[in-house]
């Protein structure tokens, strides 16, 4: 069995950082999509229609408990035969989709928690105020509500990135790819591995932290305890 | 006789099984104050929030400014209210809550500000001007760029009279605006009220268990009780010399 020699690592490094480009911008264009598409989600399970929000629920649901993996497969391999919508698309646009799409069920949930947190004081308030629905959403609600979840955005954005390797089964040639290349070419795994194991730790480790810190910057903000209504009893439900 | 700028037709509502309000007839003029006492559960706020369109009527109607609040006419029919529609009505309608309800993400000035700038779409400098006006006016032109967070539960409310008055609504509702408050604020916030209240152009309904100051203020006084208006007419009468059975126990409580 051979030994762990520096010579390879450093010979191997060059090759494999030139992937992190396309790693890091699938992470960026995965996690855009999913904070994008997340809305999406939010405001079809308000729709105060029982059977369009409770399809919407089962639709996430499906997605959520479905692997990632299957799910990408079937956007790379069975969705060019889906009849009528079926097309082909790149191994990268798939990858957007079908991460994208993943996560984005989960950060549908954590707009909706956000938003649940908001009292009905100013929903009311709103209402008093004559605000339109729009800018109802626009300047009382989701200004309230995006902030306090912006913690809870970045641990997806982690757990995204560290996924993001699956995409290489698809055809995206990103770090791990690339160290697999060379390990094929070289017969010598363990160095090329190696550094795309440190890579992820040294982008992911540092975010953790950025985001520990944004956490306290958030709740520092503004005083979450503001006593703005607890919602009224109306009269004669109470006593 | 002038024409009532708000009309109680009938009026009932049910929070499910429970009768709350049981057919309450009412007229308020323009400028006139009208305060509601009753004992709790009477459905006394509920009276304002269907003005206020945060609950809807389960039968009657609510008149504003001669415009019917929750139906509308078309085809000639008379039909369930659009947001468009309520939104019309409700602009002639401002309130303040028990418990404030400020925005916590904005400065008070942004709180004042908000709705002239995104509901009324006046220009931001003359909305900027007028708020802190009349933060000035209920005495925190100091504190304009504080957030809610930073102040007294006195001035949050004074903050919130702000805002609601800043929309220059035809009536103003207030909902028990000082049971939230410690003791010691509470006259703060009755003497902005005072002040409004002697400006006198806008119409006011108070809910209240202060029953000195509705004595003082008020041109009418209701008492609520068990979803009727057990008794009504000036402060005198009602609050001084009340003849109802019930509402003489109810103002005992208050009277030592």
């Amino acid at each position: 069995m051979k030994k762990w020699s520096w010579d390879t690592f450093f010979d191997a490094f060059p090759m494999v950082v030139q992937g992190l480009g396309i790693t890091a911008g699938l992470t960026v264009a995965c996690f855009l999509f999913a904070l994008i598409f997340g809305f999406f989600w939010t405001f079809m399970q308000r729709i105060p229609i029982k059977s369009v929000s409770w399809l919407i629920r089962w639709i996430m649901e499906f997605i959520r408990s479905t692997p990632p993996l299957v799910q990408l497969f079937f956007i790379y391999y069975a969705f060019p035969s889906v009849p009528v919508i079926g097309m082909t698309l790149s191994p990268f646009t798939c990858a957007i989709l079908g991460l994208g799409i993943h996560f984005s069920t989960y950060i549908g949930e954590v707009y909706r928690s956000g938003i649940d947190g908001i009292d009905e004081g100013q929903w009311e308030a709103a209402k008093a105020l004559n605000f339109s629905t729009r800018k109802k959403w626009s300047t009382i609600i989701l200004p309230q509500a995006i902030p306090p979840t912006i913690p809870m955005l970045g641990n997806y954005l982690i757990i995204m990135f560290k996924e993001i390797p699956l995409a290489s089964t698809i055809g995206v040639v990103g770090i791990l790819q690339l160290a697999k290349n060379y390990g094929a070419q070289h017969f010598n795994y363990l160095e090329p591995l190696t550094i795309v194991a440190l890579l992820f730790l040294v982008l992911s480790y540092p975010s953790a932290i950025l985001i520990g810190k944004l956490e306290k910057k958030m709740n520092r903000r503004f005083d979450k305890k503001e006593p703005s209504g607890s919602k009224p009893i109306p009269e004669g439900k109470g006593a | 006789m002038t024409e009532p700028i708000v009309r109680y037709q009938n009026i009932q509502k049910s929070f499910g099984d429970v009768e709350v309000l049981k057919g309450i007839d009412l007229d308020i003029k323009p400028a006139e104050k009208v305060a509601v006492i009753g004992p709790s559960g009477s459905g006394k706020t509920t009276i304002i929030r269907l003005l206020m369109t945060l609950e809807e009527p389960t039968s009657g109607d609510i008149i504003v400014d001669g415009k019917n609040l929750w139906k509308m006419e078309k085809n000639g029919k008379m039909v369930q209210a659009n947001e468009k529609h309520l939104s019309s009505v409700r602009s002639d309608i401002g309130m303040v809550f028990q418990h404030f309800n400020l925005f916590p993400h904005m400065t008070i000035l942004e709180n004042c500000m908000t709705a002239l700038v995104n509901v009324k779409k006046i220009d931001k400098q003359e909305a900027k001007q007028r708020s802190a006006e009349m933060l000035e006016k209920v005495g925190l032109g100091e504190k304009l760029e504080m957030y809610p967070s930073q102040l007294s539960g006195g001035q949050k409310q004074r903050v919130a009279m702000a805002r609601a008055l800043v929309m220059r609504p035809k009536v103003m509702l207030f909902d028990e605006v000082t049971s939230a408050l410690d003791p010691e604020l509470v006259g703060e916030v009755l003497e902005v009220i005072r002040d409004i209240a002697k400006e006198g152009e806008m119409a006011m309904v108070l809910v209240t268990h202060e029953m000195d100051f509705a004595l003082d203020i008020a041109d009418k006084v209701l008492f609520l009780d068990n979803g009727v208006i057990a008794e009504q007419g000036t402060p005198q009468e009602v609050i001084a010399n009340p003849e109802n059975e019930r509402l003489q126990n109810f103002l005992q409580r208050f009277n030592n």
